[in-house]
């Protein structure tokens, strides 16, 4: 890790003018910054903590129905608030199928927003990679990629959000608000993260000095809480990043559909909205055919990026699945393994006796 | 530019001279004030062997950086015993054997004393093999571990007379 | 015998056999055990190691100046300026040498190879430093895989193995089978992982030096050790009371621990060398790859004609450990004809070395799921073909076995499995929420090596006993297990025998590896505590003042602190009343053991299990979960149950890890892995392990050496890996042959 300049500010205000200056970037829980730190992907000449920085830390339900997060929320502290989890079911459960207990303590809802690729090629400073070196190439493309992007990619890059939180705040029409050098102005998550571009290396709308201080959903976001799910597909059954992953929430009327919100995650550079497929389930009947023509819908656009034509099946299924299930009912109660596709298997507590034959 | 920091470690108020923002809380504990029992496994959050309580709270102290800690209170897996008496999660361990090598052995540890106090598995074994899951042990102690935690849970919750339950509502029915 | 009917505890009745707590639980529970970065001598240094990026050519240039430049620097180590050495790094040391790098010249022969060490005043200064380097390199193409590979005929597998073994004419029992399967299975490359990465401290004082690092074979390093820095044997003191985890690749010196010792000599400061969990994918050893074919023959009744197993093995491109995966064929299925054999092929990666189960691991992964493939193919239970070919002698050898209660392990395991319950065809379960449940099984199996040690017990006037060697515990217990063995050769109280262990200055306990430690010091401890007796007995029939006065012939009994004439238990006296009559202040027992070489040349020796596996899978997703696993070991003599079941359960954690997870990706263009790290490269969580059951199989070998102690620690991931994949097989009817087993692979299949 390179010496760096470290910089507590007192206000908001003071952080945005600090970070504008180039070189610098916002420690809030470090979780993804000093990992790239240690790898050398990032070699920041300025750390600005705002990790102390008053007022960012509260949720605050709005007159309108919706919810202002702030964007030092620590991960585990809005997925354990009561009435946020009951009134935002499958962002709570995304938020627990995330990392493990301790880096949910410690990660806020304003970094996870903002976390990095998991490419490896990415995380490989001996390699190529656009997003690192705008028009070094990229090694994923030809390299070690069943990972990688199904949707959104072009050669430039091919890497994928990383983001389970990210995934259901997409699906709900999340606005992210921004302190920045020019004031504050309002970012739907959706422009939020930027797909790759030949032009570009910029990952998102944010310019220099640009600060996350919130997060809001809006009043309809919780007409979805009855009927929300996210599913995510893990190589090892937790402290895994997903395969794929999915956020599939239906506002029933009687047995017809009146709204429905998809999105899909681990897919693209972005968490993947599926529009077409929600206005594909608008007036429906939850049914199989239905859920399944919503996944076709979904995923017409989605080819492989190279070893890894099996996530777009696997997409499809996890999608009506999510529907699947969304249409069953939230569960009552969090879900043992949150997210996962073995929700009822309580494996029996472990026997301490030792046992001869 | 040194500077200094106020940190309480194991209950003991520190002013802490940094020379070096690079500093990781990790790296504080294990190679400047001589608090070994912290272990580094990844230094990459990937492996749960460096758990400590923050501020009560279990989180990496290899992915925290010590200067941004002004001010907080840290406990390690030597201030949690009692002087000569074990907290029950260190007993528990002992008893079902939830450990091997012991490398892991402080991170699960504090990782299970911050999951007992969070509350948030209950007597459920699968939550806490769940919520123990950023605790990664390579010689497969597990069995004894989610056993350990539910043992000492078992203890605490007879000892502070609050039924454990733990298990969170969610949803509509909760609302 | 049930467990319900009788505790473990109350089997042996000795101290040896008592389900005993770590000794050092308590060091262990409270961050007091100390492990080898955690020391701290005053002027320490600290190290940090450069890596190479690529996989293969040469180190042009780094930008040492740069390095040199920051704030803390102290030195750069590279080839340019390296001391000299006094060992050819490149001359294998035996018995267990490998060819290491230690900065001698500038070729890249595999990714992540030291190629420089930077020391500084701190940790991040030398990180920094190391970092600043910017090496420039001159390219060649890395060969990697089983196409770019180089093959070759070795002259051994493994430590000086035959690379070939052949019994009966294989050629003509394929020719009178009735049946033939046949299975291409492939494993991956695995790295150890163990938690605490390879760390050395190393301080000189003129030509003497003190080492703190994780050791599974003190003297052996140590001899290692003096040969690199010219200084004899005795000036190098290795301290390794703990390791974090071994698995293999800290019996085996590695370049990284010789550069920051030279470090330190030239510096003449402490220097602390710590590799990245990234570092740890290289230089210290790794499980090779395999690409493995068995045939297996039969007649229609199942009963075997020839059995070929060949395994192409990995290994780098400058040294030859090859993992031994074909001999997994040789001791378990009674075939008359046999035939194992290997080749190699040499890859741009670092040399694999012994990894948990070296060989078996592999081996008996491809075996297992070809014994399944065969039973399927004869309209038979797995259970039943493995019982039809059940050798009563050693296969390959015709040699009986010193013991061998697998047949009860069969039963016992089954039983407890439900095994009788299960459908002959795949794809016939489904639990409550509709997902694939399937069932299958393995034998497991390992052998029994026996390694030279010494020990000593010293008696002490108030009666306790100090036990000295220097054994190796990495996380099996050591210090729990090898003190049992010696407070039983005492007749002493475990709490009264002071155990000192994990110095290189103390009696050589041999090698911590091979399942073979507990039985190799254990024997030393149990000679060693035997001579300490046999001279107080001495003292005592030879003293007219003892009540044992006289009894030479008949024999004395030592237990609880006393000896008992055995003809007449009413007459005995305690240590220390002896010790003190005798004005002696203790007597001092010692023993240079090994097993009798006659005992290996004459009997087949080996633990056996058998391994019974549920799976579930997600029929859309293809998401596997192990549910259920059950596994019963009979492994001789059991010194500790409680540490025992905790080495089983760790070992079919890592069948679950080879089955479902493990797995080193390697670019196939740069040579480079791609998930090096905890992240990405996947060990089982806790969730990923589901209720375990290792059943006990009680077993008495008088053969295997007197002690009658097998090892346990690596034989729970053979058995384990082939029960995992013949369940996904019963689960969803499709064999996949390709280790670890992927969300993809069952997809495709299905």
């Amino acid at each position: 890790m390179n010496r760096f300049d470290f910089i507590r500010p007192a206000s908001l205000a003071e952080a945005v003018t600090a970070a504008a200056v180039p070189g610098s970037v916002y420690l809030a829980g470090g979780t993804n910054l000093l990992d790239l730190m240690k790898i050398g992907v990032t070699r920041p000449e300025r750390v600005i903590d705002i990790s102390r920085l008053p007022g960012l830390d509260r949720i605050d339900w709005l007159p309108d129905g919706g919810v202002r997060i702030g964007a030092l929320v620590r991960n585990a502290d809005l997925a354990y608030d009561t009435r946020f989890a009951a009134t935002y079911p499958a962002i709570a459960e995304a938020l627990l199928s995330g990392a493990s207990a301790q880096l949910r303590n410690a990660a806020t809802v304003g970094g996870n927003l903002l976390q990095r690729t998991r490419c490896a090629y990415f995380q490989d400073t001996a390699g190529a990679c656009n997003r690192r070196e705008l028009g070094s190439g990229c090694d994923a493309l030809h390299g070690e990629n069943r990972l990688h992007a199904v949707l959104g990619w072009t050669e430039q890059c091919i890497a994928t959000h990383p983001s389970d939180f990210c995934v259901p705040l997409a699906a709900l029409g999340a606005v992210v608000e921004i302190e920045g050098v020019e004031g504050r102005k309002d970012i739907p998550i959706e422009n939020l993260h930027s797909l790759p571009d030949a032009t570009s290396a910029q990952e998102s709308a944010l310019l220099p000095g640009d600060l996350i201080s919130g997060l809001r959903l809006p009043p309809e976001a919780a007409a979805f809480a009855g009927n929300a799910r996210y599913m995510k597909l893990r190589e090892r059954a937790s402290y895994a990043f997903a395969v794929v992953s999915a956020a599939a929430m239906l506002d029933m009327d009687g047995d017809t559909i009146r709204a429905a919100r998809l999105a899909l995650g681990a897919v693209a550079a972005k968490p993947w909205r599926a529009h077409t497929a929600e206005a594909a389930l608008i007036g429906q009947r939850p049914t199989r055919e239905a859920f399944e023509k919503a996944a076709t819908a979904a995923l017409t656009d989605a080819r492989p990026s190279g070893d890894n034509a099996f996530k777009i099946t696997l997409a499809h299924r996890i999608l009506v699945r999510a529907l699947t299930l969304a249409h069953e009912g939230t569960p009552k109660v969090m879900p043992a393994l949150p997210a996962s596709p073995f929700p009822e298997q309580h494996l029996p507590a472990p026997k301490g006796d030792l046992h001869v034959a | 530019m040194p500077f200094s920091i106020s940190l309480t470690v194991n209950g003991q108020p520190n002013s802490i001279a940094l020379d070096d923002p690079r500093v990781t809380l990790l790296d504080l504990l294990r190679e400047r004030l001589h608090l070994t029992g912290t272990k580094k496994g990844c230094d990459r959050g990937q492996c749960g062997a460096c758990t400590v309580l923050l501020d009560g709270r279990r989180i990496n102290a290899c992915l925290t950086l010590a200067a941004s800690l002004d001010g907080s209170t840290v406990t390690t897996i030597e201030g949690l015993a009692d002087g000569a008496e074990l907290h029950a999660v260190q007993a528990a361990f002992i008893a079902c054997d939830g450990l091997q090598c012991g490398y892991c052995t402080p991170g699960q540890i504090m990782s299970a004393v911050g999951l007992l106090s969070e509350g948030h598995a209950g007597d459920d074994p699968e939550r806490v093999r769940e919520l123990m899951s950023g605790n990664i042990c390579r010689c497969g102690a597990y069995q004894g571990i989610t056993q350990a935690v539910l043992e000492a849970g078992h203890v605490l919750s007879q000892k502070t007379g609050v039924p454990d339950t733990g298990v969170q509502e969610n949803g509509r029915n909760a609302a | 015998m049930s467990p319900e009917k009788q505790p473990a505890t109350s089997r042996y009745g000795s101290n040896a056999g008592q389900p005993l707590t770590r000794r050092d639980g308590i060091l262990k529970v409270t961050g007091r055990a100390t492990y080898a970065a955690d020391n701290h001598p005053e002027g320490l240094l600290y190290a940090v190691m450069a890596v190479s990026r690529i996989a293969r050519g040469r180190v042009r240039s780094m930008n040492v100046d740069a390095a040199k430049a920051h704030s803390g620097v102290v030195e750069v180590l590279t080839p340019a300026n390296r001391p000299p050495l006094f060992h050819d790094p490149h001359e294998k040391m035996p018995p267990f040498g490998f060819r290491v790098e230690v900065l001698q010249d500038d070729s890249v022969r595999y990714g992540n190879q030291p190629i420089a060490l930077v020391i500084a005043e701190t940790l991040e200064a030398a990180t920094e430093g190391a970092a600043l380097l910017d090496p420039q390199y001159d390219t060649e193409p890395a060969r990697v895989g089983r196409e770019a590979g180089i093959r070759f005929d070795p002259p051994a597998v493994s430590i000086g193995g035959p690379p070939k073994t052949a019994h009966g004419d294989v050629e003509a029992g394929f020719s009178n089978a009735a049946i033939t399967v046949e299975a291409e299975v492939e494993t991956p490359p695995q790295y150890h992982n163990a938690m605490e990465p390879h760390a050395v401290v190393a301080e000189w004082d003129g030509n003497r030096v003190v080492l703190d690092m994780p050791n599974q074979a003190l003297a052996l390093s140590c001899a290692s050790y003096a040969a690199f820095f010219g200084i004899p044997v005795d000036n190098v003191t290795i301290r390794s009371p703990f390791l974090g985890g071994g698995f293999g690749s800290k019996a085996i010196l590695n370049g990284p621990q010789i550069l920051a010792i030279l470090a330190a000599r030239m510096l003449n400061r402490p220097v602390k060398l710590a590799l990245t969990r990234a570092q740890m994918y290289g230089p210290v050893g790794h499980r090779g790859q395999t690409w493995q074919k068995i045939r297996i023959g039969m007649e229609s009744d199942g009963t075997l004609t020839a059995l070929h197993h060949r395994s192409l093995s990995a290994t780098s491109a400058f040294d030859d450990f090859l993992e031994p995966a074909a001999n997994a064929s040789l001791p378990l299925y009674a075939s008359p004809a046999i035939l194992v054999e290997h080749e190699g092929i040499r890859l741009d990666t670092g040399t694999p070395g012994p990894m948990r189960a070296p060989g078996e691991a592999s081996g008996s992964a491809a075996l297992e799921v070809a014994i399944d493939e065969a039973a399927q193919a004869c309209g038979m239970d797995p259970l039943a073909f493995r019982l039809k070919n059940y050798a009563e002698t050693e296969p390959a050898t015709g040699k009986p076995f010193s013991s061998k209660a697998l047949r009860t392990c069969y039963e016992e395991g089954a039983t407890r499995f439900g095994w009788s319950r299960r459908p002959r065809a795949a794809g016939q379960m489904r639990d409550e929420n509709g997902l694939l449940v399937g069932w299958g099984m393995g034998t497991a199996v390992f052998g029994c090596p026996h390694f030279p040690a010494e020990a000593r017990a010293t008696l002490r006037a108030d009666g306790t006993a100090l036990v000295e060697t220097g054994a190796a515990d990495m996380g099996q217990g050591a210090w729990t297990a090898l003190a049992q063995i010696a407070a039983e050769a005492l007749g002493l109280d475990p709490d009264q025998v002071e155990f000192h262990s994990g110095l290189s200055t103390l009696p050589d306990a041999g090698i911590a590896g091979g399942s073979g430690h507990t039985a190799s010091a254990g024997l030393a401890l149990n000679q060693a505590g035997g001579d300490a007796i046999a001279q107080l007995s001495d003292l005592a029939v030879n003293d007219p003042a003892s009540r044992l006065f006289g009894a030479g012939n008949i024999g004395l009994t030592a237990r609880n602190g006393r000896l008992y004439r055995r003809d007449d238990e009413s007459r005995s006296e305690s240590y220390a009343e002896i010790l003190a009559r005798s004005g002696r202040s203790d007597v001092v027992g010692t023993a240079k053991s090994n097993r009798d070489p006659t005992v290996a040349t004459d009997h087949a020796l080996y633990s056996h299990g058998a391994v019974f596996a549920e799976v579930k899978i997600d029929p859309d997703l293809g998401q596997i979960r192990t549910t259920r696993l059950v596994g019963a070991f009979a492994a001789g003599r059991i010194i500790n149950p409680r540490l025992v079941q905790s080495q089983y359960f760790g070992g079919m954690i890592w069948g679950i890890s080879f089955a479902l997870h493990e797995e080193a990706i390697t670019d196939k263009r740069t040579g480079r892995i791609m998930n090096a790290d905890l992240a990405e490269y996947h060990v089982p969580v806790n969730a990923d392990v589901p209720p375990l059951e290792a059943i006990l199989v009680p077993e008495d070998d008088a053969i295997v050496n007197p002690i009658g102690v097998k090892g346990v620690g690596e034989i729970g991931i053979t058995g384990t890996v082939g029960a995992i994949a013949n369940a996904v097989w019963h689960a969803t009817g499709s064999r996949i042959r390709k280790f670890p087993i992927r969300i993809e692979d069952v997809l495709s299949a299905r």
